[in-house]
């Protein structure tokens, strides 16, 4: 149960990342439905530069830059994608879904040209994001629960809660969702409609990113072997979840990891049964934006000029 | 606020070469970025990728059928959701309409197989495909219509539902136990002059040629590009709107049940969770940069699957990953969505402004 609970936690933080980046990038009423490859380039980056900077040097590598090369690294990548999609979905108005689409497209390429060219070889780089605080050995089920994780667990809650914050008590963050909401009343208000777009959506892609580092280098402790679309995808449904609030997100991510290796764990249901039981994140999703829709309540509404682009000349 | 020294207006319908020209210099541009990517990857020669691409796709006529083939799969799923996109619903979810319509036929030709006589056999075929893709369209269309929910995230988690339901049926039906349904090509659809993938390509050259009478001369594609444009005035000429959702929606999943049909009766003859392979989202780009116009979607499907195809013969020739087809096809993706701007706008600068007021 307890190895369970971990687990799922583990596998939860890595939704975390991608739906706090995406909602922020949503409240800025850009569906980007590119977060899928946006993990991907994320975790490409991250991986390739623990490589490199492992590689250079050698058996003195120290903790701090082995975790933070590669951190900043896919956040640089993530925000590029982002940087992709805002140019074409701000400055050259195309169709935001479609736009997202190919960003997956191309991240899925490039991370599955990296998974074909390095394959699992980042057990090295895994040991540094996977270590913890010492003492959390000895204080039995609570020391495992809460402080046995890497440092992504715990930067994963701390920028949701960040987030979550600025999202809701700031200035800036009372802009951002204006602009999510009503596009032309924000302009109206002198607020830079494009600039924040831009700023979010990269912002947004960045985080996102993290969710595929910590998938690989934490979850999978570095045996990166199959493309982690898949991961993308639901840290999407997870937006939806948790009706556009991160700091919801935090137990919902741990919900979804739970029931995404709950087939895992249960006994006694059958090799096919198993798959069934794979289906439920989608299921509950689909059952919590069908009901969100139905009760209509205002606060838990995506906002309301989602995956619609704004040009001031077309009011 | 910076004062702009330049200005965007929206420019006139583009005489068709110019557009055409600015599309060509797009993929162009997007061909020397891609070479330089590749160069920077692989360390080859772009011309010899180019040349072998183009042998891919076009080398020997078995070649031709399969990029033929494939085109036929990609427009059929593409004419699946260029209605329900011209009525702005967007709908995300071809990949699982078709996996499901799919896994239908895939059913019918396990179980009624050896039973039915073969025409009926193919009619069942038919009924339950279009079937399967018709429900699992009109579902999230019918919450759409009735409590507005957002269908491009309802459709997407329908895609996975639908793998899930596939993954099932593999492991429990496949008394092997390895999850891989052996190929029934004696249950498939007939095989016309010897050629495997005739019958496909002459389905779905049909198909193109309905949709497009569909949408450009009925009463219904009117009232989809009413609906699409603005839901108020559709309301206001008295347009049901509800009602041309759900019906769209049953068009665009019985369009999705016969690709299916297609894919796992005319193609495969089995079926495995990758049996879309992204094509219901490919479909999607086909479909917005084909402008929803059929005939425009033939060139588009063709230039998308000319692409892979190509790029899969690269990583084959010069034993790369087949993963630069992916990479390519994103460049290319982002320039031609890219381009689209050039096509419907123009930059003032401020001067010329002036002289325009």
């Amino acid at each position: 149960m307890l190895a369970f609970l971990v687990s799922s936690i583990r596998l939860g933080m890595a939704f975390l990342f991608g739906s706090t980046g995406e909602t922020i990038t949503e409240k800025s009423g850009h569906l980007n439905l590119g977060i899928p490859g946006v993990m991907c380039v994320g975790a490409s980056c991250g991986c390739f530069a623990e490589y490199l900077y492992l590689s250079a040097a050698g058996p003195d590598a120290n903790y701090f830059l082995a975790v933070f090369i590669p951190i900043i690294a896919t956040m640089l990548g993530g925000a590029v994608m982002g940087l992709i999609f805002s140019f074409l979905t701000v400055t050259l108005r195309a169709n935001q879904n479609v736009t997202g689409l190919a960003l997956t497209t191309f991240g899925v390429g490039v991370s599955d040209y990296m998974i074909a060219e390095t394959g699992a070889v980042y057990s090295k780089g895994s040991r540094f994001f996977t270590s913890s605080f010492p003492f959390a050995e000895d204080l039995g089920w609570f020391g495992e629960l809460f402080l046995s994780h890497g440092i992504l667990i715990y930067l994963a809650i701390i920028i949701a809660l960040v987030s979550s914050f600025v999202l809701t008590k700031t200035r800036v963050g009372l802009n951002l969702r204006s602009v999510g909401e009503n596009p032309a009343t924000a302009d109206a208000a002198g607020i830079n409609v494009s600039r924040y777009r831009y700023a979010a959506t990269c912002i947004g892609c960045a985080i996102a990113g993290l969710g595929g580092l910590s998938f690989i280098m934490d979850y999978l402790n570095g045996n990166w072997e199959y493309c982690i679309d898949a991961i993308g995808w639901l840290a999407i449904a997870l937006v939806i979840f948790t009706v556009w609030k991160p700091s919801i997100a935090i137990i919902g991510s741990i919900i979804f990891g739970a029931l995404y290796i709950a087939s895992s764990y249960i006994t006694g249901v059958s090799f096919a049964s198993k798959e069934i039981f794979k289906m439920l994140p989608y299921v509950v999703t689909i059952v919590v934006l069908v009901f969100t829709s139905i009760r209509n309540k205002r606060d838990n509404q995506p906002p309301q000029s989602l995956g619609l682009s704004y040009f001031r000349e077309e009011r | 606020m910076k004062k702009l020294n330049f200005h965007i207006v929206k420019r006139e319908p583009m005489v068709w070469y110019k557009s055409v020209l600015v599309r060509a210099a797009a993929i162009v541009a997007a061909l020397l970025v891609s070479a330089v990517v590749i160069t920077l990857l692989t360390g080859k020669n772009p011309l010899q990728i180019y040349a072998s691409m183009i042998s891919g796709a076009f080398g020997s006529s078995l070649r031709i059928w399969s990029l033929l083939q494939n085109i036929a799969i990609l427009l059929c799923i593409s004419l699946a959701v260029t209605p329900a996109f011209k009525m702005k619903f967007w709908n995300c979810g071809a990949e699982g309409q078709v996996l499901i319509s799919g896994l239908a036929t895939t059913a019918v030709m396990m179980f009624l197989g050896d039973s039915l006589p073969y025409p009926v056999l193919l009619l069942v075929m038919l009924a339950a495909s279009v079937l399967a893709g018709v429900v699992w369209a009109v579902i999230p269309a019918f919450f759409k219509a009735m409590w507005n929910t957002n269908e491009t995230l309802f459709t997407l988690m329908m895609n996975y539902v639908a793998i899930q339901f596939v993954a099932f049926f593999l492991k429990y039906f496949v008394k092997s136990g390895s999850g891989v349904l052996a190929p029934m090509p004696e249950h498939g659809l007939p095989v016309l002059a010897g050629q495997s993938y005739l019958l496909n390509i002459i389905i779905v050259a049909v198909l193109t040629l309905i949709v497009y009478i569909y949408l450009k001369k009925t009463k219904h594609g009117y009232e989809i590009s009413v609906v699409g444009e603005s839901e108020n005035t559709a309301k206001y000429i008295g347009i049901n709107v509800r009602k041309v959702v759900v019906r769209t929606l049953v068009v665009s999943g019985a369009l999705c049940g016969i690709a299916g049909l297609l894919l796992v009766g005319g193609t495969n003859h089995t079926i495995s969770t990758t049996t879309v392979d992204g094509r219901g989202f490919t479909a999607i780009m086909v479909s917005w940069l084909g402008k929803f116009n059929p005939v425009y979607m033939v060139l588009t499907s063709f230039l998308i699957v000319f692409l892979q195809r190509g790029a899969g013969q690269v990583s084959t020739d010069f034993r790369l990953p087949s993963a630069i087809s992916d990479i390519v096809t994103g460049i290319i993706l982002f320039f031609i969505i890219g381009c689209e701007f050039f096509l419907q706008y123009k930059i003032l600068s401020a001067k010329n402004r002036k002289e325009n007021d």
